[in-house]
Parts: structure tokens; sequence; C-alpha cells
């Protein structure tokens, strides 16, 4: 356990100045910004709605790109870049021959890719809510003040977090076992398209797709929720897509083990 | 009771895919010695150390350093040795000293044992500058920095000496020199060039092709360098025929003649049958191959 916290204390010292580190905060905080200056521009648009209305379409423009493209892309981008330290600076062998187990090194930079994942759409949750807020200070015509979002928010993008960790850890292993980015980022993107096909096409097996599961998981939130007739804003946290996804999950980590525990590093 | 070698490997055979890049290797490396384990590129050396590290597994057990089996070990064994494997493994985002906290961290140092090791391989005021921009030769310093980091019994170094310039050639021998004399550590050190690392070593091993041609101390290796008997001559083809008529395995070698021969009564035979045969000798010298030389014949043969 020790040799674990050691290396996840690594992981965050070597990556605090690189853009795996950053992205996961900056790009929450641009996004939101962007999005927020539309709102804000175009405010006229969006007073009359009640405060619940104004709610969904602001938090709407974010979760509809994030569902389908923006998740799995980050997690492309993270994963690839946690290990790409290791792979530019030929790192691996230098790792290895430390004296800290192979499950410590490889758990814990695991570990620190979905830290970065859960970072990065905790602070999505988190400046969607401020951004409400901080709109209603410049507009107090807003009504974001009169509906309190924040559970269905972060319950949320709870959801999204526990359906992106299948694509996760398929991408953590590509990008372990490869150094370039194009052959991680080309499957990856391809199977991210596939994924948003199926899932908008309602394809009856979307739900085995890893890549597809974001996506899913929107769906049925939107479903559950839009679709009661007690108007009570609640739905389901864990289905089957989220099954699946923490199951994928479970076995790719395992096998990514498995992986780096045979294998030869030349 | 202390291991009789620090490392030891026992007919360690290596393939890849239909290869075989290790051909029953048997190292023996003595406590306090700095091993040098020479070879031309290709020849395994590299192959060797990254068994030595468990990053290449071998099937058998036939690996053992500070007398444990490796496979078993691997941990307590490792954390043992510093090592440095081909070019130095740093992170080239960091500064020179974030990469020493960084490994300081993971091994549960000081930091002022990063202060020590900055000082040592000369790069305290160079230290908060980010690696990717330092020379080769101080990229060089900051890995060797590294591999001391933590302080081990055994240096195991793949071509430490690799673009650094003569005076950086230097330096690394009398650090290590001072790290055997001093602190009783053990260092294998790979080169291809022999002339880089015979001033420091006291054993060697030479492999090539997968096999160890030699292994012994740098003066068995002196031992086994032909000597030869170098004889200027008034008439140095008639000298020569003589010789070789009377079986000495005589040569004509930029003016003079050679003569292969291991004890000095032999030296003395020549001198006195040339004499004795009224030829008119000008000198007789004795010369020994250099150790260039002799690797070169060693490696070729």
């Amino acid at each position: 356990m020790k040799g674990f916290i050691l290396s996840l204390k690594s992981e965050f010292y070597k990556t605090r100045k690189t853009l795996a580190f950053w992205s996961a905060i900056l790009f929450p905080l641009v996004l939101c910004c962007l999005i927020s200056f539309g709102f804000y521009y175009n405010s006229a648009k969006i007073i009359p709605f009640p405060a619940e209305t104004q709610w969904f379409r602001f938090v709407g423009a974010f979760l509809g790109v994030m569902g389908s493209l923006l998740i799995p892309m980050l997690v492309i981008f993270q994963t690839f870049s946690i290990n790409n330290i290791e792979h530019r600076s030929e790192m691996w062998k230098s790792l290895f021959s430390l004296p800290i187990s192979k499950w410590s090194i490889y758990s814990a930079k695991y570990f620190y890719a979905l830290f970065l994942n859960a970072l990065c759409i905790s602070l999505f949750a988190s400046f969607i809510f401020a951004s409400g807020y901080i709109m209603n200070f410049f507009v107090p015509e807003f009504k974001f003040n009169q509906y309190d979002i924040s559970g269905l928010l972060f319950k949320m993008h709870l959801k999204l977090f526990l359906a992106s960790t299948g694509i996760l850890s398929i991408q953590f292993l590509f990008s372990l076992l490869w150094a370039d980015f194009l052959k991680p980022m080309g499957i990856g993107f391809l199977f991210t398209v596939f994924g948003i096909i199926t899932a908008n096409l309602g394809w009856k097996y979307a739900y085995t797709i890893p890549f597809a599961h974001p996506m899913l998981a929107l769906q049925n939130i939107m479903g559950q929720i839009m679709g009661r007739e007690d108007k009570q804003r609640v739905f389901d946290l864990m289905d089957k897509e989220i099954y699946i996804s923490l199951g994928v999950a479970v076995i790719t980590f395992v096998i990514g083990y498995f992986v780096i525990n045979k294998r030869n590093i030349k | 009771m202390p291991a009789e070698f620090v490392i030891e490997t026992r007919d360690l055979s290596y393939v890849f895919g239909d290869q075989k890049v290790l051909d029953q290797i048997s190292l023996r490396v003595p406590p306090g010695t700095i091993y040098g384990f020479l070879g031309p590129n290709g020849a395994g050396k590299t192959t060797t150390i990254k068994i030595l590290l468990n990053l290449l597994h071998s099937k058998e057990k036939n690996v053992f350093l500070f007398g444990q089996e490796l496979n078993d070990h691997r941990i307590d064994v490792l954390s043992r040795i510093g090592s440095l494997i081909e070019q130095p493994a740093i992170y080239f985002h960091l500064t020179g000293r974030e990469n020493l906290v960084n490994r300081a961290r993971l091994l549960q140092l000081t930091s002022a044992r990063v202060n020590e090791i900055l000082d040592l391989v000369e790069l305290t005021e160079s230290a908060e500058k980010k690696a990717g921009k330092y020379s080769l030769g101080m990229k060089q310093r900051l890995g060797i920095g590294l591999a001391l980091l933590p302080d081990p019994p055994l240096l195991i170094l793949d071509e430490p000496t690799n673009g650094l310039d003569p005076n950086g050639i230097i330096e690394v021998r009398h650090l290590l020199q001072k790290l055997v004399k001093e602190q009783g550590k053990t260092v294998f050190i790979s080169s291809h060039l022999l002339s880089e690392v015979e001033k420091m070593i006291t054993h060697v091993g030479i492999i090539n092709h997968g096999k160890l041609l030699f292994q012994g101390t740098i003066e068995e290796l002196h031992g086994v360098s032909k000597s030869q008997i170098v004889i200027v001559t008034a008439d140095l083809v008639e000298s020569a025929n003589l010789l070789l008529r009377n079986g000495y395995h005589a040569e004509v070698i930029s003016d003079t003649i050679r003569i292969p021969f291991t004890t000095l009564g032999e030296v003395a035979d020549v001198t006195a049958f040339l004499v004795s045969n009224k030829h008119q000798v000008y000198s007789i010298s004795q010369s020994r191959e250099n150790l260039e030389d002799l690797f070169l014949s060693i490696t070729q043969s």
C-alpha cells in the first residue's frame, strides 16, 4: 500500500506542470466561460422561462456535448498524456527497476487517470452550478437562484463518470501498450463515433459498447426525468450500461496488470 | 554471511524470437570491484543488464544478486541496486532537482540527499534548469545521480560514458573509483570501448555474439596478451629465414623481426642463436599487445 501511495504522489508531482493535469481544470473552466457568455448575451431569450427550464437549458448545453464526444475524447487525451510521460523519456525501464512492486506502479498510474477524470467531471458540475449563480448576479432577471439543481446536477455527472470508466480502462491499456498518439487516439476516436451512432440509432446491443455508455447514460437520464408524470426530477444512478462499464473497467484493469507484469521492457 | 559474488549468473541464455542473444553466460562479479562488461555494439551487454534488473525475464532461476535469486527476491535485490540503462531516463519537463526529488520521494529519501547528489554530480548550479535543456553530459551526470541517490551497494551502469567529453569521462572515472575505494561499493559498468574504462576497472568480462569470451582481473587480461621479441638485424630477411628454418615463428613487420615468446629464457635463446650464426644484431626488445588490440583480437576471433 505504501508503494501505491508513493507512486500516486509521484504521478501528481510529475504531471502537475503538464497539460495532462491542467486540462482537467482548464477544459471545464474555459467551456463554462464560453457557454456562460453565450447565455449572458442571449439572456433575453432565456429570461421568460421558469427557473427549472432555465437550468435545464443551461445544463443541456453542456451535457449534449459531454455525453457524446467530450468525455470520450478527454479520457483518450488524459490517459495518453499520463502514460506518454513515461514513453517520451523512455522511463518504463527506470520505473520498473525501482524496488517498488509493478502492481503499485501500474495501479497508481491507473487510479491517477481515474482521479483526473473524476476531477474534470466534478469541476464541470461545480463550474456549471457556479456559473448559473454568477450569471444571476449580473442579470438579476435570470431565475437560476430560484431552483436548487445541485443534487440533480452532481448525480448526473456522477453517472457520466461511472459510464466513462470502461472507456478509461480500455484507453489506459492502449496508451500503455503504444507510445505513439495515433494508435490509441485513432482507435478511440473510431470506437467513439461507432458508440455515438449505435446509441443514437437505438441499437438494442449498444449497451455492450463501452464507448456508447456516456451517451446511453445521458439518454436514460433524460428519458427518466422527462418521462415522469409526477414531475419528480429523479433518475436511477445505476443501470445496465453503468454495470457493464464498471465490469469492463475492472476486467481491463486486471488484464492490463497481467500484460505489464509479463511484458519484457525493451 | 555475505555472498562470494555480488552478481552471479549460471549459464544464462536468452532468446529473442529465433535469435539466441545470450549463450550460457556465467558472470562472476566479486564485491568491491569495478567490473567492466565489454563488447561491441549488439554483443548482448544491454540484454544482460536488463536481465540483471529483472526488466527481461530469465525463464530459469539462474540469476543471483547478493546471493539471492532475482525472480524470487525482486524488490529486496532491486533495493540494493542503482542503475543507468542506455541513455539516462529523465523527465525532460522537470528540472534536474525535480527529477531527483521525484525519485527521492518514491524511495522515501530526504531532500538533503538530493542536495548531496547534486553536489556530487556537479549539477547544483543547473539544478533549477529543465532537464530537457541539459547538454548530453549533464543528462548523463543526472542519470548517474539518480542511480546513486539511494546510496546502493551495487551500481549497474550501461555505457555511462556515452556522449561525455574526455573531461567528463575522467570525472566519471574518479567518481566511481572514489565510491569503490571509500564506500566499498561494487560497480558493474558496460562499454563498447575498452579505452574508456580500462583505467578504472579492476575486473573485466568480454562478450561477443552473446558468449562470454573472457572473464578475470585486468591483470589476467594482460597475462593473455601476446608478448613478442622485437629484433633488428643487419639483414632482416636472411635472419628471419634462418629463424623460420629452425622452428621459430618469425615474422617481418615494419623493419623488425617479431617472434612470440612466453618466458624470458626464450629471448636469451634467440639472441644467442642469431649471434652464434654470425648475424649482426642491432637491437632486441620486448613488446606487449596493448589492451585495445587484445580486446579486438578476442572479440574478432
